[in-house]
């Protein structure tokens, strides 16, 4: 009877051991006079050796012992490190690790005694000692540098004495055995120094490290994600009562319960190193089998994953390696022919970017060639030439992820059987990340992966059809369009009957959510919400009835019975207690049809240009009192300072702060966006300020903390209701609150600018802007300035604010919809009373061709969308000049 | 006890002990009581557009999301009239927690296995697939209802 506990133990121990041998061994063969690390491999061997000769596993004990005899020879330098040698000890570790998963499953060694094995290691190991003896005969007699049988001896009998001793003291040579006693017992003394040594690093190390078990990691999550339910609900209820107290607890319990989300999912984080340690071996079995030279580089081994995910990309990893070796990496001599080094380089890196790992598997071979893909797609009958002719070369290369296709000449049997890159794919899909492939003929290929971070806690947009709520993971949403009822007709169009709209000049197809889950559909709303979203590298626009909220969700899976459905990615459950089902983009895409005729579309644009078609913006993030993430335009920013506590003095009712021989008035944004005391709590020191320029006067705004600056497209969703913030979006997969600069400002320092606008007096300005978000941020930069502002979301809207009341400067924005300001601009110069007045186009700021195309369009002026200054002295001119030409006209009258 | 008869285990386990009983139209159904988890009244349910129509909706159970099923529909039966409220008796599955929808609760029954026979060679299809077995009662017939199967969609299916 043996204590299965101590098995268990042993068992886990020894996997560590072996997966670190993997590594050490291979990385032994770059290093072969590394001698630390020749001593981690034997030491390695070693305990392993020692743990089953006192569990009585015999067979491992023997080659275990053999390798070690073998080991100790390299290491005293008795024998030259050769790639045989190498294969002998891998295969040993192999070995180990066969008879390690059946003590694993039934508790026994299994049949293989691995005699043969056995027998080469002694052959090896002996062979070597002979002749070692006879080119340095003095050695063995030395004290000093005892012989490496008697240490192997030694070790295995301080170990395991008994079944040590006896089963191997034979097979040593007997006549080896005399006269070491006084050897060995040295040995076995500095055998058990080492250890003491060792006892002592482990022990500091578990001081600071407990094992914990996955299941119960597991089950963690699975609470957080119930109490993440629970605050969830406990926020709605919150929201529905007028109570101090409950208001104040929830948002206590808001801020534990993310916390504490993000401690266990970091409990739960593991290295991508932790897949990667394999693949020096991988890579060296194929190198060896396939006669090439590769050399394995590891970029960012500590970039963490939720474990799930480490799981789940193991085996295409190991895939997409094998196949840079197999068909990537060329012959050393073809190599060398094309003027490369003969050692063909294998590159994996990971690194995090945007809330997303990204992986990159590269090699600097022959890369993919387009014409062999293109021939094998036709041979395959994957597609038509014809077909072929419309695609890129990207989109080319991106047929290697179609089930059945493989290039390589010959199979071999290690890759190259056309299943696989497919399999990759849908393995990463299926963890919601994305797979694409790079190449640069003659240079090499690189596949990259993209990955979210974990799986069980996602954000995510409820919408709702047909009266049932749905939620769509936010990673695939690009961003949301409404509009409103009587314009619908005329931006939906119809291309023999399938569904389009017009996004910025380009097509996007449309689906209906009713449609495609067979709902009622609401009758006729007063607006259309679409909802556009992207999968894989194709977009398309969701017509859905309502959207509702962003939310952190918690993905439960469907019953079995469900499985079968594409078209939802699992349930959660919301605040209110009802389930809602996620939809699973792709397979919305898919039911719909607009995904169905990928191949025949003819995407001339291709999906990188309507990717940056996307607007992006460049985005200041901080965080201030409770609010984690709050941002502004960076283009609104002009200074980010940092002042200590002292050099803060009180003027009139609020701070202030000496700034470049100025007063620079202070706000503090705390205290404006928690009306309530949280402002006892002290400021950091030094502090830090955001300046604010506004035509000649500046603002300091307080903050905690400066976090990050993104430049990112921008999900808006708009929703006003708290002091002092604009609405939320979506910033690096993260909500993130917008500040109402107009109202922080206006609300914490009247004192100082009061009257200031006064000269802007009642000068009325339309703002054109189709975004919500950039209508607001203009027009609390011009209401600041004292103007009057009216919005118009579009053509019709602008038109219909200039019949309600006379305007001075009409302000609009290039893209204004359906058809860009040269429309309102011509719709202007119709009317005799409007054809007067000053038109300001506001460009993308990064887009000069805009501007002079603006200006030959007729429009008075043209600035960037977000160039708050120049807008406002653009206006203030056109204000003037427009006044001053009044002023002429009627003169001129009088005159007349 | 070991030589005593090759008859496999499962089937006595199947034949007697105790079973929950409800009502699914006019005929009266039991499951093994063991393999029930719990009886709730009927729950707010989310429907699962485009999903097989057997099934009725999702429910929250205390954080798990279960299946429901409509036994009606499963078993090819009229959908039922009047709005009585439906009862779930939750059974666990190999694949989880399903949720049985049915008309009305009946008793736990002791069961004897002399009483018990194979279902009728002639039974519906539909029926037949789903039910173990028959316990001929004094004054009616309870059909052994095999809750795998039933929550199992690829049985039974008419294609």
């Amino acid at each position: 009877m043996q204590d299965q506990d101590v098995i268990r133990e042993f068992l886990v121990e020894s996997h560590e051991n072996l997966s670190r041998l993997d590594q050490e061994i291979v990385e032994l063969e770059k290093r072969p006079k590394d001698a630390a690390l020749l001593a981690s491999i034997f030491r390695s061997i070693h305990t392993i050796k020692g743990t089953c000769g006192f569990f009585a596993f015999s067979t491992l004990e023997r080659i275990t012992h053999q390798a070690e005899g073998l080991l100790c020879q390299l290491r005293d330098g008795q024998l030259e490190l050769s790639p045989s040698l190498i294969s002998l000890i891998l295969e040993t570790v192999d070995a180990t690790r066969k008879v390690l998963a059946s003590i694993e499953t039934s508790g026994e060694e299994g049949p293989d005694a691995f005699e043969d094995l056995a027998e080469r290691l002694r052959v090896a190991a002996q062979w070597k000692v002979d002749a070692g003896v006879e080119s340095a005969p003095g050695a063995e007699g030395l004290d000093a540098s005892p012989p490496c049988v008697a240490e192997a001896n030694g070790g295995s009998s301080s170990s395991a004495p008994e079944l040590g001793g006896q089963s191997w003291a034979g097979a040593d040579g007997e006549d080896r055995r005399k006269g070491e006693d006084r050897r060995k017992e040295k040995d076995r003394r500095q055998e058990e120094g080492r250890r003491e040594e060792d006892v002592q690093r482990h022990s500091a190390a578990a001081d600071a490290n407990i094992r914990v078990g996955v299941g119960l990691l597991d089950k963690l999550m699975d609470l957080v994600g119930e109490l993440v339910l629970t605050r969830n609900q406990i926020l709605q209820f919150n929201t529905e009562r007028e109570d101090a107290a409950l208001n104040a607890t929830s948002q206590r319990l808001n801020l534990i319960t993310s916390e504490l989300q993000a401690g266990v999912m970091k409990t739960r984080m593991q290295p991508i190193g932790m897949v990667w340690n394999q693949l020096p071996r991988v890579v060296r079995d194929m190198s060896v089998a396939l006669g090439k030279q590769i050399r394995l580089q590891m970029d960012g081994a500590d970039t963490e994953l939720d474990r799930t995910i480490i799981e789940a990309i193991k085996d295409p990893l190991v895939h997409l390696v094998r196949n840079a070796c197999d068909h990537g990496v060329e012959l050393p001599e073809v190599r060398v022919r094309a003027s490369k080094r003969a050692e063909g380089i294998l590159t994996l890196r990971a690194y995090h970017e945007g809330g997303q790992v990204n992986i990159e598997i590269g090699d600097d071979g022959a890369g993919i060639d387009v014409a062999r893909v293109k021939q094998k797609a036709i041979e395959k009958g994957l597609l038509r030439p014809e077909q072929l002719e419309k695609l890129s070369d990207r989109e080319i290369l991106n047929l290697i992820f179609q089930p059945g296709f493989s290039t390589a000449q010959t199979v071999t049997n290690l890759s190259g059987r056309g299943v696989g890159m497919d399999v990759v794919k849908s393995h990463v899909e299926k963890i919601g990340g994305t797979v694409d492939v790079f190449s640069r003929a003659g240079e090499g290929a690189t596949v990259k992966i993209k990955i979210p971070l974990t799986l069980a806690i996602i954000p995510g947009l409820v919408i709702t059809s047909g009266g049932e709520r749905f939620v769509i993971p936010q990673i695939s949403l690009l961003e949301l369009i409404r509009m409103d009822g009587d314009s619908t007709e005329k931006h939906i169009e119809y291309v023999h009957g399938t569904p389009v709209f017009r996004r910025r000049g380009s097509l996007l197809p449309i689906a209906y959510l009713n449609h495609v889950l067979g709902l009622k559909s609401a009758g006729r709303a007063e607006a259309v919400n679409i909802v556009v979203l992207q999968a894989e590298d194709r977009q398309f626009g969701l017509v859905v009835d309502g959207i509702n909220d962003t939310q952190e969700i918690v993905v439960k899976p469907l019953g079995k019975q469900l499985k079968g459905l594409t078209l939802y990615a699992g349930a959660t459950i919301m605040g209110d207690g009802r389930v809602a089902l996620i939809l699973d983009v792709l397979g919305i895409g898919q039911g719909s049809g607009v995904f169905a005729a990928h191949h025949e579309q003819a995407r001339a644009s291709g999906p990188q240009k309507a990717q940056s078609e996307i607007e992006k913006q460049r985005m200041l993030l901080f965080r201030a009192g409770s609010f984690e993430r709050l941002a502004v335009p960076l283009s609104l920013v002009a200074r980010l300072e940092v002042f200590p506590q002292s050099a803060i003095e009180r003027a009139g009712a609020g701070q202030v702060v000496q700034y470049r021989d100025r007063i620079l008035p202070l706000v503090s944004l705390r205290a404006v966006l928690e009306s309530s005391g949280h402002d006892e709590e002290p400021q950091p020191d030094p502090v830090q300020v955001v300046v604010f320029n506004d035509g000649d006067r500046s603002v300091g705004m307080v903050v905690d903390q400066i976090l990050d600056v993104v430049e990112e497209a921008i999900a808006v969703r708009q929703k006003t209701g708290r002091k002092g913030l604009l609405g939320s979006a979506v910033i690096g997969q993260r909500v993130t609150d917008f500040l109402d600069l107009n109202e922080i400002i206006q609300a914490a320092a009247e004192s100082w600018f009061q009257g200031v606008g006064g000269q802007a007096g009642d000068k009325r300005i339309l703002v054109a802007e189709a975004s919500a978000f950039s209508r607001c941020m203009i027009r609390s930069g011009l209401e600041m300035a004292g103007y009057r502002v009216l919005e118009a979301g579009n053509l019709e809207d602008a038109v219909h604010a200039l019949e309600g009341q006379p305007v001075d400067v009409v302000v609009a924005s290039w893209d204004l919809p359906p058809e860009g300001s040269t429309a309102l601009l011509a719709a202007m110069q119709r009317r005799p009373e409007w054809a007067k007045i000053p038109v300001l186009a506001l460009a993308d700021s990064n887009k000069p061709t805009q501007s002079a195309a603006a200006r030959k369009a007729g429009f008075q002026d043209c600035q960037g969308k977000f160039d708050r200054i120049r807008v406002l002295e653009s206006v203030a001119q056109l204000v003037s000049k427009a006044a001053s030409a009044e002023a002429e006209t009627v003169c001129a009258g009088e005159v007349g | 006890m070991t030589t005593e008869t090759m008859t496999p285990k499962f089937d006595i386990a199947q034949t007697s002990g105790q079973f929950s009983t409800f009502y699914v139209g006019d005929l009266y159904f039991g499951v093994d009581v063991l393999h029930v988890q719990e009886v709730l009244c009927f729950q707010p349910m989310t429907p699962v557009p485009q999903a097989p129509e057997v099934i009725e909706g999702l429910i929250n159970l205390r954080g798990q999301i279960v299946t429901a099923i409509d036994m009606r529909r499963r078993l090819r039966l009229p959908a039922r009239t009047g709005c009585q409220a439906r009862m779930n008796i939750v059974v666990r599955t190999v694949g989880g927690a399903v949720s049985l929808l049915v008309d009305e609760i009946g008793d736990v029954l002791d069961m004897d296995a002399s009483i018990y026979e194979r279902p009728p060679e002639n039974l519906d299809s539909s029926a037949k697939e789903l039910i173990r077995g028959v316990y001929k009662l004094k004054d009616r017939l309870l059909l052994v209802l095999d809750e795998e199967r039933s929550v199992d969609l690829a049985v039974g299916r008419v294609s």
